[in-house]
């Protein structure tokens, strides 16, 4: 069974999704960063590739991008930052990465690079469902599962169509708007959720503003099959810039609290 | 690879999920609407009475003299405003107040699409916010503060390289975000479907006219059209209905210090095919697909991309795009003052540099337009400490 469906099929509860940055703020704190997460209890690991111009992100992953990008992270620096975890964990792992990074370098050869480095699934931030189809065919032929997004905005016509798509999970944005901490999670979130669990068994995962243990509450009450935090991670990292220790301590402490939580 | 919205192998719809319902709206409202009378008529009289269209097709004798050969100007800088930049917002505007939009956003570079939206917002009553990187806030000042002054709100963008690109970078993230009531109204032949074909229709009013003027003044075709490019959407404008005639389209971008120095932003002739703001179009990027920050003595022309139809005219061969640089510019920008009483904006004057250039290659009865996109007031203040700076 492939890594990620093993974690939904194994799991009674919710599966905690951690979001980070890959080389921020550096390579190898980065890499600190991803195995306090997994040994807070992450089931999934969720990597971005940091890009000049995120437009799908608020600005505490905005400003991570930057960090990453400073510190001289180039394509290459992730796939090793990937090898690097896989060596230590079976943990599975999610690119998050915008067109630009994937068409540059070629997609097929990223999609056979990502899964030789270990890569489970990937989510191209910028790709709707109508024009993906080469990276869809590239993800299954390189044994890669094709994550897409689904929001409020989306009708039921292309939720069928995007959820036939999807293998592993798919990525329920819960606000209007870009990543970033709120102080609840909406309404509306818990609506969509109801509404795209009628198209499909594929498992569904709430994420963008998601940020605390009652958020992780509510999102497990109204049945989803797994939280996604980003920002929150982000910013214990942020918060720690001489100290990984520190941020190590406080990043495990998160997730397991979130994990409690579900 | 779908073909909807493609020119060529570029185009195409490259967005988060959130704003694909908003396109698919945007698709077929202007599909329903680009026909219906009611809609044509409005417009036409919104152009004639309001924008100040059309425009004159100006013989220039002194430039002319000068350089060994007919030069024209596309007068676009007597466009209410001071560039083309309404044609296109006027359309717009009044495609979403059809769609029942509530507010209006825009990302400008050096505030002329900032203030032909601004205008169009007080003309129709809907609130506008622009988008503006912080650098070309300072280095545009003046039109920052015509913006405020009809009723715009200025939001000064601080993220990445502060210019044109990360305006639009915040515009998306204001639209994602609010994206029910709010149009986007995108100021040139970029972002995703249907944004490069709206833009190239609601400009193609600048070709139409000089197609009917130059048959009149000169009984033929001309022989070279010269537009500057940005983003493309003035030298689309004027190219689209010339497209399948034999006249040469050239299109100039902004050469800045040199390509060969790395601080330019001549997409189409040191880019590569690459996705950002939602198109794939030609791209100055780094070997890992990072954008590169760009420079320009222009800030409308200081943008990594370029419309994805430019790239597919630049593939074929169709038009020709080339380089000038920001010395060559502000040589042009003083000349056509002085020569004609005529002052272009700096964006424009990328033209006018390149048949300066070029003069030699033109015999006598040679008809050359050159597409005087905006007037130069807005850069007066900036030649004016640069030619300080020098002195």
């Amino acid at each position: 069974m492939r890594r990620i469906d093993a974690v939904f099929a194994r799991h009674k509860k919710p599966a905690f999704i951690g979001f980070t940055v890959a080389g921020d703020p550096d390579k190898e704190t980065s890499i600190r960063a991803a195995m306090a997460l997994i040994k807070g209890g992450t089931d999934i690991l969720e990597l971005g590739i940091p890009f000049s111009d995120p437009v799908a992100d608020g600005p505490t992953i905005q400003k991570a991008d930057e960090r990453s990008l400073a510190s001289g992270t180039t394509v290459d620096t992730v796939f090793d930052i990937v090898r690097e975890i896989r060596k230590r964990s079976e943990v599975p792992i999610v690119f998050l990465v915008y067109f630009n990074v994937v068409c540059h370098r070629g997609i097929d050869r990223f999609y056979r690079e990502a899964h030789e480095a270990g890569v489970d699934g990937i989510l191209v931030a910028d790709m709707p469902v109508e024009e993906a189809d080469e990276v869809y065919k590239a993800a299954l032929r390189n044994y890669i599962d094709p994550i897409f997004l689904i929001t409020q905005t989306t009708s039921d016509t292309r939720i069928k169509k995007i959820a036939a798509k999807s293998r592993g999970y798919l990525y329920l944005v819960a606000v209007l708007g870009v990543t970033g901490v709120r102080d609840r999670v909406s309404s509306d979130a818990l609506d969509l959720l109801k509404r795209v669990r009628k198209f499909t068994e594929v498992p569904l995962a709430l994420g963008f503003g998601i940020s605390t243990p009652d958020h992780a509450k509510t999102c497990a009450a109204a049945g989803a099959d797994g939280v996604i935090v980003g920002s929150a991670i982000v910013d214990i990292i942020s918060r720690n810039p001489q100290n990984p220790d520190a941020m190590e301590r406080d990043l495990e402490a998160y997730v397991s609290e979130m994990k409690k939580a579900l | 690879m779908r073909k909807k919205g493609r020119y060529g192998k570029y185009g195409g719809q490259y967005v988060s999920e959130t704003l694909m319902s908003a396109l698919i709206e945007l698709e077929s409202a202007y599909d329903a609407i680009k026909r219906n009378r009611e809609f044509i008529r409005n417009l036409a009289a919104l152009q004639q009475e309001y924008a100040g269209r059309e425009t004159p097709l100006t013989f220039c004798p002194n430039v002319s003299q000068e350089l060994g050969c007919r030069i024209y100007l596309k007068r676009e800088d007597l466009v209410h405003g001071g560039s083309h930049k309404l044609n296109n917002t006027l359309g717009q505007a009044l495609l979403a107040k059809h769609m029942g939009k509530k507010r209006l956003i825009a990302e400008t570079g050096a505030g002329q699409h900032g203030v032909a939206t601004a205008i169009v917002g007080a003309a129709l009553g809907m609130p506008v916010e622009v988008y503006m990187g912080e650098v070309d806030t300072k280095r545009q000042a003046l039109n920052v503060f015509r913006m405020e002054l009809m009723g715009a709100k200025v939001i000064p963008v601080t993220t990445g390289t502060r210019t044109l690109k990360d305006a639009i970078n915040e515009a998306l993230r204001d639209w994602v975000a609010n994206v029910r009531d709010t149009y986007y109204l995108i100021g040139s032949v970029v972002g995703p479907h249907p944004y490069p074909l709206m833009v190239r229709d609601f400009q193609s009013v600048i070709g139409k006219e000089t197609r009917r003027q130059v048959m009149k003044k000169e009984g033929r075709l001309p022989d070279t059209i010269v537009a500057c490019v940005g983003g493309g959407s003035n030298a689309m404008g004027i190219f689209y209905p010339f497209v399948k005639d034999d006249v040469e389209l050239v299109g100039v971008e902004a050469g800045g210090d040199g390509i060969e120095t790395g601080k330019h932003s001549a997409t189409l002739c040191a880019g590569e095919a690459g996705v950002l703001h939602g198109t794939l179009s030609y791209l100055l990027q780094n070997g890992d697909g990072q954008v590169l920050p760009t420079h320009s003595i222009s800030a409308g022309l200081d943008y990594p991309g370029v419309g994805p139809e430019h790239s597919m005219h630049k593939d074929s061969g169709r038009v020709t795009y080339t380089a000038v640089n920001d010395p060559d510019v502000l040589a042009a920008f003083r000349f056509l003052s002085e020569k004609e009483g005529i002052i272009p904006a700096l964006e424009s004057a990328h033209a006018v540099a390149w048949v300066m250039k070029n003069a030699d290659r033109f015999d006598r009865d040679d008809v050359v337009i050159i597409n005087l996109s905006g007037r130069g007031d807005k850069d007066v203040a900036e030649v004016a400490e640069l030619q300080g700076r020098v002195a």
